[in-house]
């Protein structure tokens, strides 16, 4: 498992490009939007991490598997059972996605200003959330990447599964923003969580027939 | 016709459903008025989507373990029904929130559920659609079939309770157990809910053994 989580991070220019993919958008959004109204209202703000880290999530994770090489599978294959290569791609997933998110925020923060009055609780609604970003993006990139059109289909199929995960995280946000109570955000909490336990349990009983073809 | 006795049933509760549902006394309400009939035809079809989704999450876990030409059938067929129910149930919702609420879609939690509900099963035929081995794409698609619906369970059932909405039985709004559901209602809206059950198993039923016959006939052909 630990060898399948080298194997990923030799692969640091996907990783360099992924960074600079984040940097440009936000800047994209800061020009587009700064320039024409000066400012964000708070909930534009939200928003517009949410959705900035949401297609960052698909773009980085979808390359999970398609970029795999038909024998390097194959190897994988002979050498670690498939719930272990769930786990570990799941895990180097979850690490990516909060590394990104983490430089996300400050780049956002930097660029187009911070509204968060409580931190704490924003930092710990972005590892939820990019937890479940990489537990339920992880077994629909391993579904795409067998089907054709792999770019369209994990969008696709991804968005949906997402809209709930995504909603809680917002609302949750926001009230991190807000400067809320935490007891406020505990309810979207806790669903979350149990979001993503579903989620995993579920990708790491399929993944086995999925790895099978 | 030599028809067995649930598909019978079937007949005489959906007659049942649409005579007496039309014509029975109902309670008068304010705002809700005589669209309060809409509960015999709208409130079923979700019912009966639910139902006939699980059916085809059953046949997907079967084919997983059985990987047998039928399941994988039945499983898609009752998708596609699935589909078809939830279509009909956010057109009959739509069409009374015209009525009661002012607007076909105003943007309620319970409304946006549904239509991302039936995003997940479109996106899960656009997947079969791209594959062109028969064996790997219904694996793959069962796979999605029971991922999809381990993510709808969070959608349907824990979301809505969460946030506010204007649908009965949320935010403060009265639902089904309480006053306003009385005997009269009762006694129409149970066997309704049977009957557009029944009606799907029987939609499902049928398509899967036009497919099976289908696939016969292209093997011997």
């Amino acid at each position: 498992m630990q060898k399948d989580f080298v194997l990923e991070w030799r692969q640091k220019y996907a990783f360099n490009g992924m960074l600079l993919y984040v940097g440009s958008t936000v800047f994209i959004c800061y020009l587009s939007f700064s320039l024409r109204f000066g400012g964000l209202e708070v909930p534009v703000w939200n928003a517009l991490y949410w959705i900035i880290l949401l297609f960052t999530a698909v773009n980085a994770i979808a390359k999970g598997f398609a970029q795999e090489s038909r024998g390097r599978l194959l190897y994988y294959y002979s050498i670690v059972s498939p719930q272990g290569v769930i786990l570990a791609k799941m895990l180097y997933n979850a690490a990516l996605m909060l590394v990104l998110s983490l430089l996300c925020f400050i780049f956002y923060a930097v660029v187009i200003g911070n509204p968060v009055q409580d931190v704490g609780m924003f930092l710990l609604t972005i590892v939820l959330g990019a937890l479940g970003f990489a537990s339920s993006l992880t077994m629909i990139s391993g579904i795409a990447a067998k089907a054709a059109n792999t770019g369209t289909l994990m969008a696709v199929l991804s968005f949906p599964v997402m809209v709930p995960m995504l909603l809680m995280l917002m609302k949750m946000s926001k009230n991190a923003i807000d400067g809320l109570d935490p007891s406020v955000s505990l309810d979207e909490a806790l669903v979350l969580l149990a979001i993503n336990m579903i989620v995993i349990t579920v990708s790491y009983i399929l993944f086995p027939y999925l790895w099978r073809s | 016709m030599k028809l067995t006795l649930w598909k019978w049933l079937t007949i005489a509760l959906l007659l049942y459903t649409v005579v007496v549902g039309m014509l029975s006394e109902v309670p008068r309400l304010a705002i809700l008025n005589e669209t309060i009939r809409n509960l015999y035809f709208h409130v079923p079809m979700w019912f009966g989507m639910i139902v006939i989704l699980l059916v085809s999450v059953v046949y997907s876990i079967k084919y997983l373990r059985n990987p047998l030409t039928r399941n994988d059938i039945i499983a898609h067929e009752a998708a596609k029904v699935g589909i078809l129910f939830g279509v009909l149930g956010i057109v009959t919702g739509m069409e009374w929130a015209r009525f009661t609420w002012g607007e076909y879609w105003s943007n309620d939690p319970k409304q946006n559920a549904s239509a991302i509900g039936l995003l997940i099963y479109f996106a899960y035929l656009i997947l079969r659609g791209s594959f062109q081995d028969h064996q790997q794409r219904a694996r793959i698609s069962a796979v999605y079939n029971i991922f999809a619906f381990a993510a709808l369970i969070p959608l349907l059932f824990i979301l809505p309770r969460l946030t506010d909405s204007l649908h009965p039985g949320n935010g403060g709004n009265p639902g089904f157990n309480s006053y306003d559901l009385d005997s009269r209602l009762r006694a129409v809206f149970y066997p309704a809910v049977i009957a557009w059950t029944l009606l799907g198993i029987w939609m499902v039923h049928l398509r899967t053994r036009l497919e099976v016959l289908k696939q016969r006939f292209y093997e011997n052909a």
